[in-house]
């Protein structure tokens, strides 16, 4: 994946020392991350306690690993490293991050232009879980996730012209226009979907898992899913079979404090979601999914673990979602202080900026970015606006393998 | 009572039988604080509290699975699914246990509830949130299918299923869930389930649909009529079991038939319609039996939606041809 977000541009996070590689290479970008604790107000509305680090790292290994273990710290209450990016680095983050939010805003308005039907759900809130995972991952490994997909799509390598145009439902868009919001896959950029049906993508991750460890590949498998997932039965039978053949695969629960309507709090007795896998032997981590520093290190860590050859591991990323659920949605679960609360002063993409002009990036080049994006999103709007339909004849289409 | 909505039917049938018995109990995702995901339970929790009116995890199985439970100890669950291409996850509880329960246990342990799911197209969404699929249901002894097409339906026939003792699949056609109003009586109102209704007269062909296709059909059947071709229309209610009289004294009258479905046409409840009638009446038919159907392609997404639905036009056509015999 790195490779293929050099292909769609953010070279800046290409090329870099990187989990995937040798031992020693992983050593060292480990090496990479700090342990700066989170600030006390940030990790609070996530609902985190803020740990020491370094008391976290004395804590017993998980059971059946033997000690001591090289990743004990990575299932401390909460997952506290940070990674150290280059100003390239940060650049790459942020293109990355304000592509996602900047494609979904706009197809947010195109269905309220009657352009976009059914259901959309927008990423909006959530995307430093998608570029953090995606940015320590390797150009082997593989996505896959569910409905809430376009963002996880976009920085895969999809074009927005064609994710937009399949938003839209015209010939020329990812899925031929017949997929739309929900299932998007793109296998040349190892995508796998998109996925209407709620905690599907578990065993259709641990699958792919099974593949690449069958085919000798040192492929990981990224599988991301909901809170709200977490409460179907299949999850659990994934998690068992990945422990019992120590599958390579990553699940990444994008906890945004709520299903539909129903907030962790209600659906789950075990509200610790990372907690979800002790019981079958799959490690936890609890990650704060608004800093992007500390996504992509902890998915680094969480990578390496795997290729260690230890079987899966399980990293709860605590995020948000800023719009409803899907475009019609009354919100009377939440308060609307919350929401306004998390924009203001936890937004991933802000605390991204704020570290960038920290470290001395100037506004120029931030601007630069931003105007690029729109440009790029704006050019996909366009695009999605004015191509054709599918043809009627279309539709049978790979229905069935036909014989030519 | 004023004039209602389908899912306003739906409510109200609910309410009437949630007050009449306490063992009635509603549960699924988001049915409570957020009143269902097309607000069919809106206002419940409110009346009958938390625990008869259960938000569920995010979990199909389970849910069907628990009314499973609940069922044989008492009480009639209501399990609503939020669409019924998510149902496929609680598959086999319904196949290996709503279903079967009944035989299995050979009569000593009933399974009344009433599994509701909103299912079709025409509402600009796809694949899975668009699909018809009674045939499965249909097609699984043990089960009733009933599909409402219009509020006074919807209200009359959701109380009949709650009564009923064996496990029902209301299959509810979100298309027309807020497409028009109706009367309905102030009295409470039950229909019978596996009755047929014949809902316009006519003499020269049979059209026989439920669900979102009733106002289609009874569309074609207007366009007929300007031409001077006087359709009679069947409202099936009951999938299954069919109610085979009705249908066969209609087309026994008009010598001809045509049966419209969104389902995909193959192995769909036309096929099945049309063996009744070629086993039952086949030498007084003037015509083969003719169906109007969906493609056998999952729902297309909405930019082709109206094209996969079969269109008063179609159906007309089709009646056309079928008179030209
Ligand atoms: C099996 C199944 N049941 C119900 C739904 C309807 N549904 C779609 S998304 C959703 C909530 C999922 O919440 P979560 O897993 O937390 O993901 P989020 O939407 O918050 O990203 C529900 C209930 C579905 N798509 N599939
Ligand atoms: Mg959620």
């Amino acid at each position: 994946m790195a490779k293929r977000a050099g292909k769609s541009g953010a070279r800046a996070t290409q090329a870099k020392t990187r989990a995937k590689k040798s031992p020693s290479a992983t050593r060292a970008s480990a090496r990479k991350t700090s342990s700066k604790p989170a600030s006390k107000g940030e990790a609070k509305a996530l609902g985190a306690k803020v740990t020491d680090a370094k008391a976290s790292a004395k804590k017993t290994p998980p059971p059946g690993h033997d000690h001591p273990d090289p990743y004990a710290h990575l299932f401390a209450d909460e997952y506290h490293r940070e990674y150290e990016a280059s100003h390239e680095e940060m650049l790459g983050f942020y293109r990355q991050m304000l592509r996602i939010r900047r494609f979904e805003e706009k197809a947010g308005q195109l269905y309220g232009m009657g352009l976009i039907g059914g259901f959309l759900h927008l990423y909006i809130g959530e995307e430093a879980v998608a570029v953090g995972f995606d940015s320590a991952a390797g150009p082997q490994d593989r996505v896959v996730t569910g409905y809430r997909c376009h963002g996880h799509a976009l920085i895969a390598g999809c074009s927005p012209k064609s994710l937009m145009a399949e938003l839209t439902g015209r010939a020329p868009g990812l899925c031929k226009g017949k997929g739309g919001s929900m299932h998007m896959f793109a296998p040349d950029h190892r995508f796998y979907g998109g996925h209407g049906i709620v905690g599907a993508p578990a065993p259709l991750g641990t699958g792919l898992a099974f593949a690449a460890k069958y085919r000798g590949e040192d492929a990981v498998s990224l599988t991301f899913f909901g809170d709200g997932a977490t409460n179907q039965g299949q999850v659990y039978e994934s998690f068992n079979m990945a422990v019992l053949w120590k599958l390579p695969v990553v699940y990444v629960i994008e906890n945004n404090h709520y299903a539909m309507g129903t907030s962790v709090d209600r659906a789950s007795g075990q509200k610790d979601l990372h907690k979800r896998g002790e019981s079958l032997g799959v490690p936890g981590m609890l990650v704060d999914g608004m800093n992007v520093f500390k996504v992509r290190a902890a998915a680094e860590e969480a990578i390496a673990y795997i290729r260690s050859g230890r079987g899966p591991i399980l990293v709860e990323v605590k995020t948000y979602r800023y719009r409803g659920h899907s475009m019609s949605d009354p919100a009377k679960y939440r308060p609307r202080e919350e929401v306004q609360e998390v924009r203001a002063h936890h937004d991933p993409i802000e605390l991204l900026k704020e570290r960038m002009l920290d470290a001395g990036i100037g506004e120029a080049e931030i601007k630069k970015i931003d105007r690029a994006v729109k440009q790029e999103i704006d050019e996909a709007a366009d695009f999605a606006r004015h191509a054709a339909e599918p043809e009627p004849d279309e539709l049978y289409r790979d229905v069935l393998i036909e014989e030519a | 009572m004023p004039e209602i909505t389908l899912i306003e039917g739906v409510n109200l049938a609910l309410k009437e039988k949630m007050a009449e018995n306490e063992n009635v109990v509603v549960l699924g995702q988001d049915v409570g604080l957020d009143g269902g995901i097309f607000r069919a339970t809106i206002g419940l929790i409110e009346e009958f509290g938390a625990d008869r009116v259960i938000d569920t995890p995010l979990a199909e199985a389970g849910i069907i699975g628990m009314a499973v439970g609940m069922a044989m100890n008492g009480l009639i669950p209501i399990p609503e699914m939020q669409f019924s291409g998510f149902s496929y996850t609680a598959f086999h509880q319904i196949e290996n246990h709503v279903a079967r329960y009944h035989w299995r246990t050979r009569g000593q342990i009933p399974m009344p509830m009433v599994i509701r799911m909103p299912y079709g197209a025409g509402v600009r969404a796809f694949e899975l949130h668009s699909e018809s699929r009674e045939a499965y249901w249909a097609h699984t002894p043990g089960l009733k299918v009933v599909i409402p097409s219009t509020p006074r339906k919807a209200r009359a026939l959701l109380r009949a299923a709650i009564e009923h003792p064996d496990p029902v699949v209301f299959y509810e056609p979100k298309a027309i869930y807020r497409a028009f109003r109706e009367n309905v009586s102030d009295e409470p109102e039950t229909m019978e389930i596996g009755k047929a209704e014949v809902v316009r007269e006519g003499r020269h062909i049979t059209m026989i649909a439920y669900g979102a296709m009733m106002p289609r059909t009874l569309e074609a059947a207007r366009m007929l009529a300007d031409e001077g071709i006087e359709a009679e229309v069947i409202d099936l209610m009951t999938v299954s079991p069919l109610d085979e009289e009705t249908i066969i004294e209609s087309v026994r009258r008009t010598g001809r038939a045509l049966v419209v479905h969104e389902a995909p046409r193959s192995f769909g409840p036309a096929a099945e319609i049309i063996a009744r009638l070629n086993d039952k009446i086949f030498f007084e038919l003037e015509a083969p039996v003719a169906r109007v159907t969906g493609y056998d392609m999952p729902p297309p997404f909405f930019a082709r939606e109206q094209w996969f639905l079969p269109s008063p036009t179609r159906i007309a056509d089709e009646a056309r041809e079928t008179l030209k015999l």
